[in-house]
């Protein structure tokens, strides 16, 4: 087979690189960017519903209640405390800081283990009981 | 020796033609959001399971209907700067580009819309 024959390089794809802790904490920010879109259509909705009155609203504390309305809330407060986690990095970086290689990694790192200990951490305090001090 | 034009210097506009707006909006929003999104968290936390009567009377008070519609418009500008980003860097066509576009703000100004209603309806009853 002749020389130009041969297969040709391909460009490489996101599939074939390792995933760095940076590019990790990226692509999850803007994903969570995306999906707190929705959780704003969901935030919106319950002050509607609550203006509307009690039908609408017991309408959306039934949904809400379910196990699927649950997994949504729970993923609704995790991506907003990531994104503003996460946002808070990206301020620094804005003003200069935590540029190094490890130092962004660490703090990558810690914007995860945070961010699930705050969305952990909101849902017990609901399920605990000591939510509702408002009432 | 620099290519640029003294007027296109002068502008300050770069090579997009939009200068640092977009940039700079973004992180203002987003620094008004951190306590916003903090008195949102003890907010919703604290009408956990409350009845509608308890979210009425929260909203009634002044202080939480203005801070409520603060988080959510400034939300929603910051949501437009974002998608605005992403769909400008994933849909390569031109036309499909314009009409996301077009549902980013329509969508944006929907809810701000509903927003603005609810809360007056619930200060005004």
């Amino acid at each position: 087979m002749a020389e130009h024959l041969k297969p040709r390089p391909l460009s490489p794809f996101v599939t074939i690189f390792r995933w760095p802790v940076t590019m990790a904490t990226s692509i999850v920010h803007r994903a969570t960017g995306v999906g707190l879109a929705g959780g704003l259509i969901v935030l919106v909705w319950w002050l509607v519903a609550a203006s509307s009155g009690p039908d609408a609203y017991n309408l959306f504390l039934d949904l809400a209640e379910t196990t699927i309305g649950q997994i949504c809330l729970f993923g609704f407060t995790w991506a907003l405390a990531y994104h503003a986690v996460n946002g808070i990095r990206h301020l620094a970086w804005d003003l200069g800081y935590g540029f190094d290689v490890r130092t962004a990694d660490i703090s990558g790192i810690a914007v995860f283990v945070l961010s699930v200990l705050i969305a952990i951490g909101v849902f017990a305090i609901a399920y605990a009981g000591y939510g509702g001090y408002y009432q | 020796m620099s290519l640029e034009t003294p007027l296109h210097k002068a502008q300050g506009l770069g090579p997009s033609h939009s200068g640092v707006g977009h940039f700079w909006k973004q992180r203002v929003t987003a620094v008004a959001l951190i306590p916003l999104t903090i008195w949102l968290a003890i907010s919703i936390i604290g009408l956990v399971g409350a009845p509608i009567a308890a979210v009425l009377s929260f909203l009634f008070n002044p202080v939480n209907a203005v801070l409520m519609a603060a988080f959510v418009l400034i939300a929603l500008y910051h949501m437009v700067l974002g998608l605005q980003e992403v769909i400008l860097d994933y849909v390569p066509h031109q036309g499909f580009r314009f009409f996301l576009m077009l549902v980013n703000y329509t969508f944006a100004l929907a809810l701000a819309a509903a927003t603005i209603f609810a809360l007056l309806r619930i200060v005004g009853t």
